[in-house]
């Protein structure tokens, strides 16, 4: 193990007290992709092509020099545990494994919490899903985490990221995860943004400019892969602990490091080139990464290499056949390339096997077809079946003629009738779908009371081959004469839950449909159409706009203003008319407070109120008949006198005034243009109720002097008037 | 080569007042004593481009740089000069002189530029990949950016111009992101598309855009006459023609003639084909593979064309005369570290003094410093990292440092120049003192006066301080 070495002499070099590496595995994904698989069995201890996926995690950390791994269980904790304790893992001298069970976590957060609190983390850690597959070296990226924590104290994790690019098309990697967008720092390599959650429907994703201001250089990344596999240093832990509201490591605390600035904290990439390394976080990926165990990608964690305790004795024929030594295959049968026969299987005349894996004790009848599919112990199917694409955990019964369409998933012990048909995306189990899909989709079921756990999936040998088994005593076989999966099968066909059917071909074992793709092609166009029109949403011109920046949002602030201004008078012109004529002799107190109200609820000066008031007067004084100005006129002195208390209620100071004087201007000039000829006659009138002062009206006066002569109109009507009261001022 | 070249000259610039008169265009400042045009001139003329189109804003700035160029390289250089009303901008210069262009590509470059980068290179790249439009991208100027940039802590409003924020792809062959004038200052917003088509995608903040520009004639053209409201090349045009490059909206493009000779290209190729090219990361640019889509048939919508961008190496000298801070910076490293651009052969002492000019006694003359022709120095002067132009009288105990002396200065005895530029006639009456100071033409700074960072000029200008 010279990988283990390396790391040592690094560590005696530091003349730092040694501390073994740890890892901590988390052997719950916290989420239901693999439902209902995983209703019966954790994730972890799903077979992948021929052992649980647990076993090439374990394999990996310990060919990478740990030494002590925690493994965090949770869901089905209990078989998880049985399992590592039957393994031999429990009986390794230099790879000590410790479980920690915990039945009420629900997340990676509160996993690491539960972990902080245990205080068995001394020291840098890996962490990293029991679901994992990688065949990397991880020394140079040790190395390169220490070198950076003895520089910079802030430097807590180092994530290792893949070249991978995601389909044009679907927007997804070959792993079935969402593009994932990064920006990292060239030099350093520090991770600056992180993205997975993309959103289809921008065309546009912003950085933040701080990014460049620190870094000359940024690249942005959308070819690469999270492993999913992070050097942490113990801060992580406690940063878990002090913020109690992280709970998904990526989406969380990843995000909250980045975006926030938590006390400076920073997060490195680590990109692996020529190695392998993949996670395994649904259904898609399961069949990628089993197709890539198969082409040796992960080497030496193959099938024919012993590499964990309970490895099936395997050997590799020519083009990439796995095959165990006593399976019993018909003469006419075809096996092809790329695929793997476990252990006391047999297979009948006439049938073709392809890309697909079959693990032990499986009976394959006659002129079966199967394609890219992945049979697990101790299925049964019989004469004429075809199978494509799909999953058979154990103990399945397929009976004669029965087709499996592409993406199908058969969970344990379930049986398909005979010439029945699955269609397509199908997820059937024994066990009933939930009825009601806990708001919290993160958390996997872990309840181990409900019975499920104790079902004899992985220990006995069943013989669920008539569908006569007891599931909490109460199935039999008559219940499931008329099932849902033909007659005499035994099953609950499980409605497609959130994202529906749409969705389902993302993530499933079948490749994507062809029709799907010509259609995602089509859309390419409409979405570049989308990409150009936000694009034209940026400035046409820097030099136009040379801060445009900020003239579009003052722009905004003063339409949202006057929009807001606008309907703040008509409600203070319908609050003023339901006191005219609804209650006649009507408290003006009342309209007082209603308008006070008002003014708060849209945040707007007494000045506003005085205007809308004023404006809401006028208003009224049109609403009587009138047919000449002279008319108008005794109608507006009416009002005027009629409203004179509550006008001047708000007519505090001079600048309210002349707010007053500037909206009955706009008045004439716009929506009431009957008073434009009796302009100064009003104002007069105004001035003498002693409602505007000569202050005012000589501010307004002056206020227009230098403006342009269509701005003047009203001014000239006035000069006499102001002439006056300029000369009554002067005597004074 | 079929290029024609268009020489932006600029006019009067607002930024180098007091520098500039209507007398002096900025074209015609003198850098190490010649003007700022003919590095530009000369670096085209070496790479054999000969006609040229210089467009000049304002009419009267056209004739004196049209009476320069006529002295100055009458049988060297086809030149047409061309006026144009000021502030039109950059793209509005070429949209005045569109109808005079029938080359197939035309380079585009700043009248203000000096530098030793080989435009042809610039050419060749450009029609290497077939590009619509092709960037000269320099490394950002160390001294300049960062002085003006600890000026712009003064005033805010400023930055530097030549800040630029661009992503290109990784071999940095592409341009896949501009960002200039005031977009630089909001958040990045980089389209998907375009991340998406190429996978990775390198920002930076440290490239200036060199104002030097190979256009593909018929999308300029059509640009120019499409989008009416552009008026600058580079806030404008560029911008434009990189965001649209995934989906271009060009009608009469040359790309079609490229697009056509693919598709041949694919007709003959099987799907199978298509994907180990895919694989093995085939020479076909992103924007090829983009616009096959994913089945290897070329879907008839989608239409690309390709935005480069060439850098220069580290090792060339590029910048822009476009502040008085650059002025300065050019004037000193012309005569110092890029002196091989000056086109003078410097002496042992790493300076030049021409022939004719002359040294009084115990006068010393540092090494990158320039002399001009004619020109006197009295007793026991001292020049530090100057340029001093032609004819010009300075008398005795002058202390110049790190400062540029137009032609026909009187600089009287016993005064200090520092980091100061002195316009042309502008006379310095006994011991006046100039730290960090601009002289503007015919100015007189009186005796015993001492100035520090200011702006001096006549006063019809306005002073800018």
């Amino acid at each position: 193990m010279a990988q283990k070495k390396g790391s040592r002499v690094s560590e005696d070099a530091e003349v730092l007290p040694e501390v073994p590496l740890q890892a901590v595995l988390l052997a719950d994904s916290f989420a239901q992709k693999f439902r209902p698989i995983t209703l019966e069995r954790p994730k972890v201890l799903l077979p992948l092509v021929n052992v649980p996926m647990i076993d090439y995690t374990l394999a990996w950390l310990e060919s990478v020099g740990v030494e002590e791994v925690f493994i965090f269980c949770c869901a089905h904790s209990k078989l998880v545990v049985d399992y590592l304790d039957s393994s031999q893992w429990a009986r390794q001298p230099s790879f000590l494994v410790q479980k920690i069970e915990s039945h009420d976590s629900t997340s990676a957060g509160d996993a690491l919490r539960r972990i902080y609190d245990l205080n068995v983390i001394r020291g840098d850690f890996i962490l990293i899903s029991g679901d994992t597959v990688s065949n990397m070296c991880l020394t140079q990226a040790l190395k390169e985490h220490k070198e950076r924590r003895k520089k910079d104290m802030l430097a807590v994790m180092t994530m290792v990221i893949k070249q991978s690019k995601p389909s044009s098309l679907t927007h997804q990697t070959r792993l079935g995860n969402d593009e994932l967008l990064m920006a990292i720092d060239p030099e350093t390599k520090r991770l600056l943004y992180y993205e997975d959650k993309a959103d289809h429907s921008k065309g546009l994703i912003s950085l933040d400019k701080i990014l460049l201001a620190e870094n000359p250089a940024v690249y942005l990344h959308n070819d690469m892969q999270d492993c999913y596999i992070d050097i942490c240093s113990p801060e992580v832990l406690s940063l878990f602990t002090d913020n109690f509201d992280y709970q998904h490591l990526r989406r969380h605390f990843v995000k909250s490091l980045l975006v926030d600035d938590v006390m400076g904290y920073k997060i490195f990439t680590h990109e692996t080139h020529s190695s392998y390394a993949a996670r395994i976080d649904n259904f898609r990926s399961y069949d990628t990464v089993s197709k890539d165990i198969l082409h040796r990608w992960t080497y030496p964690f193959v099938p024919d290499v012993q590499f964990s305790g309970n490895c099936p004795i395997i050997k590799l024929d020519r083009r990439g056949m796995y095959r165990a030594p006593d399976v019993t295959q018909s003469r006419s049968a075809q096996v092809g390339p790329f695929t793997l026969v476990g252990k006391g299987t047999t297979i009948g005349d006439n049938t073709t096997i392809t890309n697909s894996v079959i693990r032990e004790g499986c009976t394959i009848g006659c002129n079966v077809s199967i394609e890219g599919s992945y049979i697990w112990n101790n299925v049964t199917i019989q004469d004429d079946c075809k199978l494509s694409h799909a999953i058979v955990c154990d103990g399945v019964v397929i009976k004669t003629g029965s087709v499996l369409e592409p993406g199908v998933i058969l969970s344990f012990k379930v049986v398909v009738g005979q010439q029945f048909a699955v269609p397509a995306y199908s997820k059937v189990s024994l066990l009933p779908q939930p009825l009601k899909q806990d708001s919290d989709e993160e958390l996997e079921y872990a309840d181990s009371g409900s019975g499920f756990v104790e079902s004899p999936a992985i220990t006995s040998a069943s013989d669920a081959a008539n569908g006569e088994f007891n599931l909490k005593s109460s199935t039999n076989s008559e219940r499931w004469g008329t099932s849902e999966v033909g007659v005499s099968g035994a099953g609950y066909i499980w409605s497609v839950c959130e994202g529906g059917l749409e969705e389902e071909w993302r993530q499933s074992v079948a490749p994507i449909p062809a029709d799907k793709l010509a259609e995602f092609s089509l859309n390419v166009h409409a979405e570049l159409d989308l990409t150009n029109q936000d694009g034209s949403i940026l400035p046409a011109s820097g030099e136009l706009m040379p801060d445009s920046g900020s003239v579009v949002s003052d722009y905004d602030v003063d339409e949202v203003f006057k929009g807001d201004y606008a309907y703040f008078e008509k409600e203070v012109e319908a609050t003023f008319l339901r006191a005219v004529h609804e209650v006649p002799g009507v408290d003006q107190n009342n309209v007082i407070l209603e308008v006070n109200s008002l003014r708060l609820s849209y945040n707007l000066q007494f000045s506003d109120c005085a205007s809308a008031i004023f404006y809401s007067v006028m208003k009224l004084a049109l609403e009587s008949p009138y047919s000449t100005n002279g008319e108008l006129f005794t109608n507006v002195e009416k009002v005027v006198a009629d409203w004179k208390d509550l006008l001047k209620h708000y007519l505090h100071s001079v600048d309210e005034e002349f707010e007053v004087i500037q909206k009955f201007e706009e008045m004439c000039l716009e929506s009431t243009k009957e008073f434009s000829a009796l302009f100064a006659k009003i104002l007069h009138e105004l001035y003498d109720k002693e409602l505007v002062t000569e202050d005012a009206i000589l501010q307004w006066a002056s206020e227009k002097e230098n403006a342009d002569e269509s701005d003047r109109v009203f001014v000239r009507q006035c000069e006499t008037f102001i002439k006056w009261l300029k000369e009554a001022e002067e005597e004074e | 080569m079929d290029f024609q070249v268009v020489v932006l000259a600029g006019g009067t610039s607002k930024n180098l007042v007091p520098l500039v008169s209507k007398d002096v265009p900025k074209a015609l400042l003198p850098v190490a004593n010649r003007p700022v045009l003919s590095y530009v001139l000369e670096l085209l003329e070496s790479n054999n481009l000969k006609d040229l189109i210089v467009v000049v804003e304002g009419a009267q700035a056209a004739l004196r740089v049209g009476g320069w160029i006529s002295s100055a390289y009458v049988h060297r250089l086809n030149v047409e000069v061309a006026a144009v009303p000021e502030d039109v901008g950059t793209a509005g210069a070429l949209r005045a002189v569109s109808h005079h262009l029938s080359a197939s590509d035309i380079l585009v470059v700043s009248g203000d530029l000096v530098s030793d980068v080989p435009p042809g290179a610039v050419a060749a790249t450009h029609r290497r990949h077939g590009a619509v439009v092709t960037a000269l991208l320099c490394a950002a100027p160390v001294s300049g950016p960062s002085e003006t940039g600890s000026s712009g802590g003064k005033d805010k409003a400023k930055k530097p111009v030549g800040h630029n924020i661009i992503g290109l792809d990784p071999k940095r062959q592409f341009l896949l992101l501009v960002a200039t004038g005031a977009e630089v200052e909001k958040d990045i917003r980089v389209q998907k598309s375009i991340i998406r088509a190429v996978g990775k995608m390198e920002i930076r903040s440290d490239l200036m855009d060199a104002h030097l520009y190979a256009f593909k004639r018929s999308v300029l053209q059509e640009v120019l006459d499409q989008q009416t409201s552009f008026c600058s090349l580079k806030q404008d045009v560029i911008p434009y023609l990189v965001r649209s490059q995934m989906r271009s909206e060009l009608a009469t493009n040359g790309v079609s003639q490229l697009e056509e000779g693919l598709e041949g290209k694919v007709a003959s190729q099987n799907n199978q084909a298509w994907i180990s090219q895919h694989l093995t990361h085939s020479t076909a640019s992103f924007h090829e593979l983009f616009a096959l889509g994913p089945n290897g048939s070329r879907s008839a919508q989608i239409r690309t064309h390709k935005c480069c961008a060439y850098i220069a190496s580290p090792s060339k000298y590029c910048a822009r005369l476009n502040s008085i801070q650059a002025f300065s910076d050019i004037n000193r490293d012309v005569t110092g570290e890029a002196s091989r651009l000056s086109g003078y052969s410097f002496s042992a002492q790493n300076n030049f003094i021409h022939p004719s000019a002359e040294l009084g006694l115990k006068t010393t003359v540092g090494p990158h410093c320039m002399l001009g022709e004619g020109s006197q120095l009295g007793d026991k002067c001292s020049v530090k990292r100057s340029v001093i132009g032609r004819h010009c009288r300075i008398g005795s105990n002058v202390k110049i440092e790190n400062s540029v002396v137009m032609n026909h200065v009187t600089i009287e005895d016993g005064c200090l120049v520092k980091g100061s530029i002195i316009c042309s006639i502008a006379h310095l009456q006994q011991r006046a003192v100039l730290n960090y100071c601009q002289v503007g033409a015919s100015f007189v700074v009186t005796a015993g006066s001492e100035h520090k960072a200011e702006s001096l000029a006549r006063s019809e200008k306005s002073s800018s301080q």
